[in-house]
């Protein structure tokens, strides 16, 4: 029996009200604490009711998962056709990459992969990083193109698939970023031609849609280079990306550097850093940190404008699946495809997405309340 | 097939003042480079797509390939670039590709303005209107006020109107862009009328109408569609090879040789048949090739009949009939010049 210091019986243990704790107080607390919210829930319900069940049975259910034919799949009553995605999974994910050598592609996707998840742990965060990515990019340059150590040559042209969307997401990325620093202190700078070149620079992108610069970079741009010249098309429309990418990455930037306080400056020059030495350890770490959700934002865009590489015939994810539609002894599946491939730059883009919540989480320990 | 593009006018018109005149040869180019480059499409069922293996197939495909073997003996020496409509003329014009084999219309300004020469049509199409039979319409001219899906920014969109107009008709326009939701569109009643090329409109009852026979194509062709390869000025000698190994393809139908009967026809005392295969020699050196040229296209390619059949026949999804892409000799428009 416990006996209390104070002496005295203990007063007997009461439990709350039940109304409050385990499932029907989560309920009541979360969905039906007001009029507004039960109607809502009410009606988010019934929405569901009515819909999900259709949707697994449809998507589960009576889906289809193997077939050698189309046929199983346009029996009256059968699901998704996920046969259909079985037999096309390699022309999506590789597009017009030589079939016997896609292990390359595959390869070069898992060290990308490998890079990018590696990047994400802080504790790799040093110099010895940059050595790894560039070994790694070496690396997937030598695994796609070929052309050594007895791999054939593969032209990137024939480039495709998910290796493609990541490649030119990330190059964009790896590319894109120290250029839009540049401009972003560019524009900030007290030289005049200097801020001038950047603002006319950042303005004249910012004023014209991704494919535009990727139009021109493709059709008008080839015409004017003298005869017999002719600049790789997957390299044109890379560096279309990129000078894009820069100008907006310049402008999040910037709007990270205005945030520092006046003070901050004030307080490096009268330490006698120099302006590098200012801009590297005081100023851009609390720059960039206050601009992370911005920054990841344009990079899930990026990812995702990489699919407008379509319009000058390149078979990134989108595409490739899309060629997969034209096989006539599978039509009418497109809404099984159209939904794998959603689901792939979900996973990609939603990933990122969480990654940066978390990063933010943990750079802003210091100034959270 | 007619995708002509505001785009790709307006990309093409800018380009011909600032194309410049090819300097080196193409067919020096090719020749150095050990590859024939090919302009294709970006994915289009039966003409030219990627397999499940990546590789490119299709009708359009196989002329790239027939060149191919003209030049080098090697069907495989093709890189395959896909190309946009707007993008494959300036693409062509620039040197970024050697021709062009990509569901191309022949027309006057192409061949002059934009400065290509066309080789011999490989496929004969044009636009038609498809109906259910339940309207009891029996020819275009009784469409009056009928509404019709059309997908936009092409020639079909301009042919229809242009039609309607010349027999002072009214059309309601369903503007749709996607195949897919065309076909649903039309086969749910959407609209009365469908109109794409011909070809379209075959493959298109034979394969997606739940009741093929319920839906009849008009009798009205309203355009011609001539889809040719293409290359550009400046080089008649590669021209005159893609010109031939095109019309090899036809003779050798002319003439009833295919791949299955080839090495038997090197044995025949024909002499048509001899000059064609060069048994006889004479054609390969005045196009500056191989004198077995046609021997070779027909082996690794096969001949015209073959090539229809396989990529866009009755076996294949699309069933399309020869139509006017048979030989003259059993009503088509398929004519070889002479090979002597």
């Amino acid at each position: 029996m416990a006996e209390i210091a104070h002496g005295g019986p203990a007063a007997t243990p009461m439990r709350p009200p039940a109304i409050e704790i385990g499932v029907a107080g989560w309920v009541r607390k979360n969905l039906f604490n007001g009029v507004w919210n039960s109607l809502l829930t009410i009606v988010a319900g019934y929405v569901l009711l009515t819909t999900v069940p259709g949707l697994l049975d449809w998507a589960i259910f009576r889906a289809v998962w193997s077939a050698d034919t189309s046929a199983p799949c346009k029996v009256e009553g059968a699901g998704a056709c996920w046969a259909f995605i079985a037999d096309k999974h390699r022309l999506i994910f590789f597009g017009t990459y030589p079939y016997v050598e896609q292990w390359r592609p595959l390869l070069a996707t898992g060290i990308l992969l490998v890079l990018i998840v590696g990047s994400c742990d802080r504790r790799f965060w040093n110099r010895s990083l940059m050595i790894y990515w560039a070994v790694g990019l070496v690396l997937v340059a030598v695994l796609m193109w070929g052309g050594v150590f007895g791999l054939t040559y593969v032209s990137n042209l024939d480039w495709g698939g998910l290796p493609l969307t990541l490649i030119m997401a990330v190059v964009g990325c790896v590319f894109a970023f120290p250029i839009g620093l540049v401009l972003a202190l560019g524009r900030r700078s007290h030289m005049p031609i200097i801020r001038w070149l950047s603002v006319s620079y950042i303005e004249l992108i910012r004023g014209v849609p991704l494919i535009t610069v990727l139009i021109t970079a493709s059709v008008i741009f080839p015409l004017f280079l003298p005869a017999g010249v002719s600049i790789d098309k997957l390299l044109r429309a890379q560096v279309g990306l990129i000078l894009f990418e820069a100008a907006y990455i310049a402008e999040i930037v910037r709007g990270g550097l205005q945030a520092v306080p006046r003070g901050q400056h004030e307080a490096a020059d009268s330490l006698g850093l120099s302006f590098f030495q200012k801009q590297r350890k005081i100023v851009l770490p609390q720059a960039l940190r206050m601009v992370i959700p911005p920054l990841v934002g344009n990079f899930i865009g990026l990812f995702k404008s990489t699919t407008l590489v379509i319009v000058i015939g390149l078979f990134d994810l989108l595409n490739s699946a899309k060629a997969a539609l034209t096989d006539l002894n599978w039509r009418g599946f497109s809404i099984e495809l159209y939904i794998f491939t959603a689901a792939i730059y979900f996973i990609f883009c939603y990933s990122m997405s969480k990654y940066s919540q978390a990063l933010e989480r943990d750079l802003n320990k210091g100034t959270r309340r | 097939m007619k995708t002509l593009n505001v785009l790709a006018v307006g990309a093409a018109l800018a380009a011909v003042a600032a194309a410049p005149a090819q300097a080196g040869k193409t067919l020096d180019t090719i020749k150095q480079r050990g590859q024939l480059i090919c302009g294709v499409s970006q994915a289009t069922a039966g003409f030219s797509r990627p397999n499940n293996q990546g590789a490119w197939e299709g009708l359009d495909v196989d002329f790239c390939k027939a060149v191919a073997v003209a030049i080098f003996g090697d069907a495989s020496k093709v890189r395959y670039v896909s190309t946009t409509s707007p993008q494959r003329f300036p693409a062509l014009q620039s040197g970024e590709v050697d021709m062009l084999s990509r569901t191309t219309t022949a027309t006057l300004t192409r061949d002059t303005v934009n400065g290509f020469n066309f080789a011999p049509v490989t496929f004969y199409d044009g636009q038609g209107f498809m109906v259910p039979k339940k309207l009891g319409v029996k020819s275009a001219k009784e469409l009056n006020g009928a509404t019709v899906c059309v997908s936009p920014g092409t020639t079909t969109e301009l042919n229809l109107a242009d039609y309607f107009r010349a027999q002072k008709m009214q059309f309601k326009p369903v503007v749709i862009e996607k195949v897919d939701e065309i076909r649903s569109a039309y086969f749910s009643g959407r609209c009365d009328v469908y109109t794409t090329d011909a070809s379209g409109l075959a493959s298109m009852r034979a394969v997606d109408a739940p009741v093929p026979d319920d839906h009849i194509i008009l009798p009205e062709i309203i355009s011609k569609e001539p889809l040719a390869p293409t290359v550009r000025h400046g080089d008649e000698e590669f021209a005159d090879i893609v010109r031939w190994s095109v019309y090899a393809t036809i003779e050798a139908e002319e003439l009833g040789i295919g791949s299955t009967n080839l090495d038997q026809m090197l044995k025949s005392e024909d002499p048509g048949i001899k000059r064609f295969l060069g048994v006889t020699p004479g054609n390969g050196k005045a196009l500056g090739i191989d004198e077995k040229f046609a021997y070779n296209i027909i082996k690794q390619v096969g001949n015209y009949g073959e090539i229809f059949e396989r990529n866009v026949g009755k076996g294949t999804p699309l069933k399309l009939e020869r139509g006017l892409n048979d030989l003259w000799t059993r009503g088509g428009l398929q004519y070889a010049q002479p090979f002597r």
